[in-house]
Parts: structure tokens; C-alpha cells; sequence
């Protein structure tokens, strides 16, 4: 009885919520009034010397806080003026650069012919310039390596304390999952998100579009998949194994199909490959290839970073 | 035309104010909430610069994903938390 009073004191202290008790009341480490107070007292003691001698090093140093204050707006004026220099100096809208019109020309007169690509931009980031996006695709794998290596969750560093209990039980109360708003939606929405974003990732050779977005609105639809279903609906037929396998495929592909050209130029030399009918899905030889293994790198990077940051790993593993 | 110059104008000077209200909104929330128009915004700009490729783009990872993630990174830290923690505190005393 003195228990529940303690609690009830608690809660009219604002130090606990009373859900807590009522979402998980067993796994809860339960820390008595009094101790709360000591260990509070314990801190403010500890913190009390250190306080003052942040007074005393803040005192010291106030002349270089006054000069960095003024460094830094006189870099940002300087850095303003430089940009807005080279604004005022660029080509106009619209109006072909003196400097880089015999690129552009080449790329506008002879992009098709070569390339076999109706989008010119396709053309460009993919043939003429594919060790650009070779480059991309490297960094959002890189990108995705960091993030697993900091912020994956499993049985080696797992470590259960009150946050990470506050944490899940948290979680448990805001997940939306399996919601019948949010199944009703993701039965509208998801198969268009899919569609649209395949149809972009194929098409990225004729229309607007191409690896990069295509795989970015499937990376989207899957975040949405997970979230409107629950990630154990993902996690059936997507897991970090699968992630990394298609990831290395793709990356290695590109790799050997185009890594070739960091020797040999920006165009590349003859593949043999048939450029096809300007158009049609299967034209432009290798872009097409190259357009879905970036797609599938990006999806994959985009729902690995949702998934690390939401929950700690990729396919509950 | 006149019609596309206006539309422009309203939308740049839009940009600019988002831009702004990012830096100066008190909470991180607001601030995330503002980056993701800020986002849709350049996503019409993109379109009527006529690069649709860049505007799908813009949608997908500025407006979309984006945003999740740094709501995601806020309730990692907590960040909305403490600061309603301590405005309740404030509230208590005063």
C-alpha cells in the first residue's frame, strides 16, 4: 500500500507517467521516492563543481567567444559575396555558356546517336559520365555501412536499461501498425507507389526519371509498406542478407560494366551491345542495366536507413 | 506567361521565407515540418525550371524521406520531450 502511494506521490511530482504502469507494470525497475531524491542530491553535488569552473573557463575565454562571434559573420558576409558574385557572372537563363558549349553540343547533337538514349540526361549520367553515379552508387552503400555499424541493434551490443525499456514500451503505444486506417491506405496507395516507381526505373532512358528516383520512390513505398503493416510484413521476403546480396550484385555489376572508363575516357569504347529502337523499353544498350542496379542500390539504402534508425537492424536481424 | 512570373515570384519568395523560418523556429519539430515544404516548394520550382527528372527526386528524398528521417533522429533524441518536460516545469513553478 505505502508502494502505491509512493507511485501516486511520484506521478503528482511529474516524475513518472502514469501509462507507463498501466502499458508494462512488470518490467518496470521500480526506484523508490527516497532514492530518486538521493540520487538527484548525489548529482547536483556532482555537478555543482563543475558548474563553476565552467563560470571560470567561460570568463576566461569571453574575448575569444566576442572575436569568434564576429569571425564567423564576417566569413558568412564574404562567403555571400562570393556566391552572389558568381551568380551575377553566370550565363543567363536559358542562354548557352561560351565556356562549355562545345560539351553541351556534342552531347545535344550526337546524345541519341550514341547513346541510343531519348532522355539526354540518361544519356549522360549513365554513358558518358558513368563514373559519376558509379561514384553515387558507392556512396549511399558506404553511406548504408556506417549507419549498420553505428546504430545496429543485436545480441552482441544489445543493452536493456530503463531508457531502452521506456523505449519499447513507447513504441508499442505509437505503432500505427496494422491500424485499419493505414492498411486502408496502403491498399490504395502502395500498389500505384510500386508501379510508379518500376515504371520510372525502366523508363529512365526515355522520360524523365531514371535509377536514382525510380529506386528512391520504391526505397518510399516500402517505408510506407512497413509502417502501415507492421515490419514483420517486410521482413517475410526482405532481410539483411537479401539487402547486402543485392547491393554487392548490383554494385559489382556496375563496377565491371563501366569501371573501365576511369582509364579510358568519358566514351567509353564499343560494347557491341545494340542500342535498339529510340523509344522503345530495351533500347540504350547498357543503360537500362545500369538504371536498375542503381534503382535497387538506392531502395535498398533508403529503407535500410528507415529501418536502422526506426528499430535497430534490417529483417528483425 | 505574366501567369508563370507571378506563380515563380510567389514561390521563390516562399523559399525564402521557409529557408528563414527553419533557422529561427523554436522547435526542432516545427523546423523539420518546415524543411519538408521547403522541399515541395523546390519540387514545383524544378518542374517549371522543366527538369521533371529533378522534381521526382526532390519529392521522393527532400519531401519524403528525408523528413522521416530526421523525425526519426528527433524521437531517438528525445528531443521534443525534454523540451515539453521542461516547459511543464516552468509551468509548475511559476
Amino acid at each position: 500500500m505505502s508502494r502505491f502511494k509512493d507511485r501516486f506521490m511520484r506521478w503528482l511530482d511529474g516524475d513518472t507517467d502514469v501509462m507507463n504502469y498501466v502499458m508494462d507494470s512488470t518490467r518496470t525497475p521500480y526506484l523508490s521516492r527516497e532514492s530518486l531524491k538521493e540520487k538527484a542530491a548525489a548529482k547536483r553535488q556532482e555537478f555543482a563543481g563543475r558548474s563553476r569552473t565552467k563560470d571560470v573557463v567561460r570568463a576566461e575565454t569571453k574575448g575569444f567567444y566576442a572575436l569568434y562571434n564576429v569571425i564567423a559573420v564576417i566569413s558568412c558576409i564574404a562567403l555571400i559575396g562570393v556566391l552572389l558574385f558568381t551568380v551575377a557572372n553566370l550565363p543567363e537563363y536559358g542562354q548557352e555558356n561560351p565556356r562549355t558549349v562545345e560539351v553541351v553540343s556534342r552531347y545535344v547533337e550526337k546524345g541519341l546517336e550514341e547513346t541510343g538514349a531519348v532522355n539526354i540526361v540518361a544519356g549522360m549520367i549513365l554513358d558518358y559520365r558513368a563514373f559519376d553515379t558509379l561514384g553515387e552508387s558507392h556512396v549511399l552503400f558506404t553511406a548504408l555501412i556506417c549507419v549498420l555499424i553505428l546504430l545496429r541493434i543485436d545480441a552482441k551490443n544489445m543493452r536493456v536499461g530503463y531508457e531502452d525499456y521506456y523505449t519499447i514500451r513507447e513504441d508499442a503505444y505509437f505503432d500505427v501498425s496494422g491500424d485499419a486506417i493505414m492498411r486502408g491506405v496502403g491498399l490504395v496507395i502502395l500498389p500505384s507507389v510500386f508501379l510508379f516507381g518500376i515504371y520510372i526505373l525502366l523508363n529512365g532512358q526515355n522520360g524523365p526519371g531514371g535509377g536514382f528516383s525510380g529506386g528512391a520512390i520504391i526505397g518510399a513505398g516500402l517505408i510506407l509498406y512497413s509502417t502501415a503493416y507492421g515490419f514483420a510484413a517486410v521482413d517475410r521476403f526482405y532481410t539483411l542478407k537479401l539487402s547486402m546480396v543485392i547491393t554487392f550484385i548490383s554494385l559489382t555489376f556496375y563496377s565491371f560494366a563501366k569501371g573501365y572508363v576511369f582509364f579510358t575516357g568519358a566514351n567509353g569504347i564499343e560494347n557491341g551491345i545494340p542500342k535498339g529502337i529510340p523509344g522503345a523499353i530495351l533500347s540504350g544498350g547498357l543503360i537500362l542495366p545500369l538504371d536498375i542496379a542503381v534503382g535497387l542500390v538506392v531502395a535498398c539504402t533508403m529503407y535500410g536507413f528507415y529501418s536502422l534508425f526506426k528499430r535497430g537492424s534490417i529483417g528483425g536481424a | 506567361m505574366e501567369l508563370t512570373v507571378v506563380l515563380r515570384t510567389i514561390l521563390l519568395v516562399t523559399l525564402i521565407v521557409c529557408a528563414i523560418a527553419v533557422n529561427l523556429s523554436k522547435s526542432l519539430l516545427q523546423s523539420v515540418i518546415i524543411f519538408m515544404s521547403y522541399s515541395s516548394i523546390m519540387c514545383l520550382l524544378w518542374i517549371l525550371m522543366e527538369s521533371p527528372d529533378l522534381a521526382i527526386t526532390e519529392a521522393a528524398v527532400g519531401a519524403g524521406i528525408s523528413g522521416t528521417l530526421f523525425l526519426m533522429t528527433l524521437k531517438k533524441l528525445r528531443a521534443e520531450d525534454r523540451r515539453d518536460e521542461a516547459e511543464g516545469e516552468e509551468g509548475q513553478t511559476s
